[in-house]
């Protein structure tokens, strides 16, 4: 594997020269008129599915890859409300593996988390999972097995509601993103533990200060005082990843077809192990109508920052018979993937500039600005109270007071001293973008929620980390540490408050159920999510019916910081039980 | 040091320019959220942690076990190694030219360590100076600082020392790696290491390290040409390219100074007390 990475250049030269076979399913490849029925799309009762090594590639480097029935992304699958599957899974690889279905409410023997809901799929077994389905919309499968989803082990589900679709639409394609390297995950993982920033090239330099960029010298004598990088947006970056659409790379230009006039539902799925994404398709308006699999009330934006293993459903009427361009923007600005809406194959739409990396804040180090001094022009002089509050008692950087239950050690190096909520914030770097952002506060339930008794129990967890040792964790212990469960009683409302003392943003996952967000004063139409990103510095509260008996994964949807140790196990027990 | 006098003496030719900048950056801070009104949630009372398994219920309890342990593994218990080869470099200095090595590597886990560390000098055509090899076991303390504590083997210069060891070493406020290691002889006497460097980063690939080493003994070792108190120091910059993160070479500038009653035992063995090299190396790792 040092070899591999060390040659990468050469190979990649080496690689360009091979032609490659692209297998894709009807609905991920270019030119697609969309979501048809066929017989690449697996429907009706009785599913099989057979993991597999295969190679795939893209931009000219190609590599090992897990495929699902020979492809990447895995095929479509399309249910509806009110069938019962069965889903037979092969693995054909040499190591187990397993698939989850994201966002799928299932019994939870069927939510395919090895070591939590069932022992795994060994090399040559078929496993079959049964369940029934109660929901409709846009969802996702995945790997839950070592760094298999990495590799290409991730497919769309749409699942068809049983009455009438509240949203209207001509014509639907499925955007699958993700982030693809042709470095093994494990190889990504032991250059973070080795080397924090390894995969930061844009980090601050001593040419940037001469000519003028970013921080001012006095702002970075202060963060490096604090050891804080303000580059530090993410982990792995496109320094070794193509980002990709439907297992396009940019010059591959994935195009989806429309009709002038159409209403085009595209249905969004961030499948990325590592990256979050802005979204915008220039020109084009884009309405909100679904996110998680959950219909929100139409709110139309111009971009938005889907974390990773969320979904978002947009509608847009391109009126013009040209190519409008699909941009999906890494959070850091260390690449993005062009694709194409188009009315017909071979109209690329340009590619925009990318836009400068942004700089993190005192805000995203849990030092919320609210209250303090004001410079000028309503612009916070950042340079002076700050500073002289850092130093003082109430803005420590790492005061164990404001976070009395997590135990300080060398895996926490920051503790937000005064998170605010930010639910209504514009996500890292699109804070002044000069066009409409989404922000969760923007998200209202369509469907009322069915259970609005207020919480009887709060519950803060805490996000935590240690960039420069690379260890990531809740409450400041990794699950190899012999975390104890996160208890729920069975049907009990909990207001659960996740707090991010990391400067990074954390799409934080829990199996099995929708939380809502709470996002405002109606509790019948805050957001149902099974996946929230909690922006830095930062924390966000969810109410949780816990409706769904069993044992549950709960986990940063970063790969690489569930394999960090940022994840826990959720029960759920019957009231009686627990005493 | 070096680097970070460099740098402010820089920026202030560049302030003018910083100001500007800083206004334009900073006008994202105007919407603040005034806090929830909403009514408190109550604390409430945590069920107990169940003690069984749910998915027992369903599949053989042994095979769970199985499945559970390495997923608990690979959930942030997984070993990672790395060997870094810090200094491979060539001596240009008056009086005969030189090489020298300085590395370490380490294997397991965020918090324990089992680690080595080398380095040694010789002078080219002549007889290896001085070799040492460390085995150290360290441990994570805080978010910043490791201690560490072992052996440390001296195969030059003769007679062969062993001594016992302990430091601490980590990340100092301001992005200084910072090193201290007291080392005890099997002949009983004591000595201290102190060393520092800085990272300075000109460009994404171009990185000023100026680096500082100071030894000081508790006593004098005639038979090594160590006296008591400050005994030496080294001051050393040195300019490297990464090719890639783990392939860098670089140029640079060493200057040591031998002091006290070391710099004496040197002249009475017609030794030089300082030395100003020019180096050349590269540094790897993997």
């Amino acid at each position: 594997m040092d070899s591999l990475t060390l040659d990468r250049r050469s190979l990649l030269r080496g690689a360009a020269t091979l032609t490659l076979a692209h297998a894709f399913p009807a609905w991920a490849r270019s030119g697609t008129a969309g979501l048809q029925s066929g017989p690449e799309v697996l429907s009706g009762d009785l599913i099989a599915l057979t993991v597999e090594e295969n190679h795939f590639g893209t931009a000219g480097r190609s590599t090992h890859a897990v495929t699902i029935n020979g492809t990447v992304p895995a095929p479509l699958i399309r249910l509806k409300e009110g069938q019962t599957v069965r889903l037979a899974v092969t693995n054909r690889l040499r190591e187990d593996t397993s698939i989850h279905w994201h966002g799928l409410i299932v019994p939870f023997q069927m939510d395919g988390v090895p070591g939590v809901s069932f022992p795994g799929i060994r090399p040559g077994e078929t496993f079959t999972y049964e369940f029934p389905i109660r929901q409709s919309g846009t969802y996702w499968y995945h790997s839950h097995s070592g760094m298999q989803e990495a590799m290409g082990h991730y497919g769309p589900i749409v699942i068809d509601p049983a009455g009438a679709d509240p949203v209207r639409f001509d014509r639907e394609h499925i955007i699958v993103l993700s982030d693809w390297s042709n470095v093994h995950p494990h190889m990504l993982l032991k250059r973070l533990k080795q080397m924090g920033g390894y995969y930061n090239l844009q980090k601050q330099t001593l040419a940037g200060l001469l000519e003028g960029k970013d921080q001012s010298l006095k702002d970075r004598i202060e963060w490096g005082k604090m050891r804080m990088d303000p580059t530090d947006i993410s982990d792995v970056t496109g320094s070794t990843y193509s980002f990709l659409i439907n297992g396009h790379g940019m010059s591959e230009n994935w195009t989806g077809i429309f009709q002038p006039g159409e209403r085009v539902r595209l249905r969004i799925i961030n499948a990325s192990a590592m990256t979050n994404f802005n979204v915008r398709l220039p020109g084009l308006s884009m309405t909100v109508v679904q996110s998680d699999g959950q219909h929100v009330q139409p709110v139309e934006t111009d971009e938005f920052q889907i974390g990773i293993a969320e979904t978002y459903d947009v509608l847009v009427q391109p009126t013009e018979a040209k190519s409008y361009g699909l941009i999906a923007e890494a959070i850091d600005r260390s690449g993005s993937v062009r694709g194409s809406l188009a009315p017909r194959i071979g109209m690329a739409a340009p590619v925009p500039d990318l836009r400068q990396r942004p700089l993190l804040t005192m805000k995203d180090m849990g030092m919320d600005m609210a209250g303090m001094d004001m410079g000028q022009n309503g612009v916070i002089d950042l340079s002076q109270p700050a500073n002289e509050r850092m130093t003082g008692h109430s803005m420590k950087m790492l005061d164990p007071s404001v976070a009395p239950n997590v135990p300080m050690g060398p895996g926490v190096a920051t503790l937000s001293a005064t998170p605010s909520d930010r639910a209504a914030d514009r996500p890292t770097g699109l804070e002044d973008v000069d066009h409409r952002v989404l922000t969760y506060a923007d998200l209202r339930a369509l469907e009322p929620n069915q259970d609005v008794r207020p919480p009887t129990r709060s519950l803060d967890i805490h996000l935590t980390a240690n960039m420069e040792r690379y260890m990531w964790s809740f409450d400041g212990l990794k699950l190899s540490d012999g975390a104890e469960p996160i208890p729920f009683r069975h049907m009990e409302r909990v207001r659960v408050t996740l707090i991010n003392d990391t400067m990074m943003p954390h799409p934080i996952h829990l199996h099995g159920h929708f939380f809502q967000l709470v996002t405002g004063e109606d509790a019948a139409h805050n957001p149902r999510k099974h996946t929230v990103n909690v922006l830095p510095g930062g924390k966000i509260s969810f109410d949780l019916t816990a409706d769904a008996l069993g044992d549950w994964a709960f986990h940063c949807h970063m790969l690489m910081h569930m394999h960090s140790g940022m994840m826990r196990v959720v029960t759920v027990r019957h009231g009686g039980e627990m005493t | 040091m070096i680097g970070k006098v460099a740098t402010i003496l820089l920026a202030v030719v560049a302030l003018p320019v910083q100001a500007q900048t800083m206004a334009d950056s900073q006008t994202d801070h105007g919407a603040h959220q005034a806090t929830h009104d909403e009514p408190a949630v109550p604390q409430g009372a945590t069920p107990p942690v169940p003690t069984d398994h749910a998915a027992e219920a369903f599949y053989d309890s042994a095979v769970m076990a199985r499945a559970r342990a390495a997923m608990l593994k690979e959930s942030g218990g997984i070993a990672f190694s790395q060997l870094m080869v810090d200094r491979l470099e060539y001596h240009a200095q008056k009086g005969g030219d030189g090489y020298r090595w300085k590395g370490e590597g380490w294997i397991g886990g965020d918090i324990n360590r089992l680690m080595i560390k080398s380095e040694g000098e010789g002078e080219i055509g002549n007889t290896l100076e001085s070799a040492e090899l460390q085995a150290l076991y360290g441990r994570a303390i805080d978010p910043w600082w490791n201690i560490v504590g072992g052996i440390r083997q001296d195969f030059r210069p003769q007679p062969q020392r062993t001594y016992a060891t302990i430091g601490i070493e980590g990340l100092a406020p301001y992005w200084f790696e910072v090193e201290g290691q007291i080392f005890l002889s099997d002949s009983g006497d004591a000595h201290l290491r102190l060393e520092a460097d800085y990272d300075q980063r000109i460009t994404q690939q171009l990185i000023l390290q100026p680096a500082v080493e100071v030894n000081f003994a508790a006593q004098d070792v005639p038979e090594l040409g160590i006296g008591s108190g400050l005994s030496d120091f080294e001051l050393g910059v040195r300019l490297r390219y990464e090719i890639a993160h783990e392939f860098a070479p670089y140029l640079g500038i060493n200057w040591e100074r031998k002091l006290g009653d070391t710099a004496r035992y040197a002249r009475a063995a017609d030794e030089p007390v300082s030395a100003t090299s020019l180096v050349a190396g590269v540094r790897f790792w993997f």
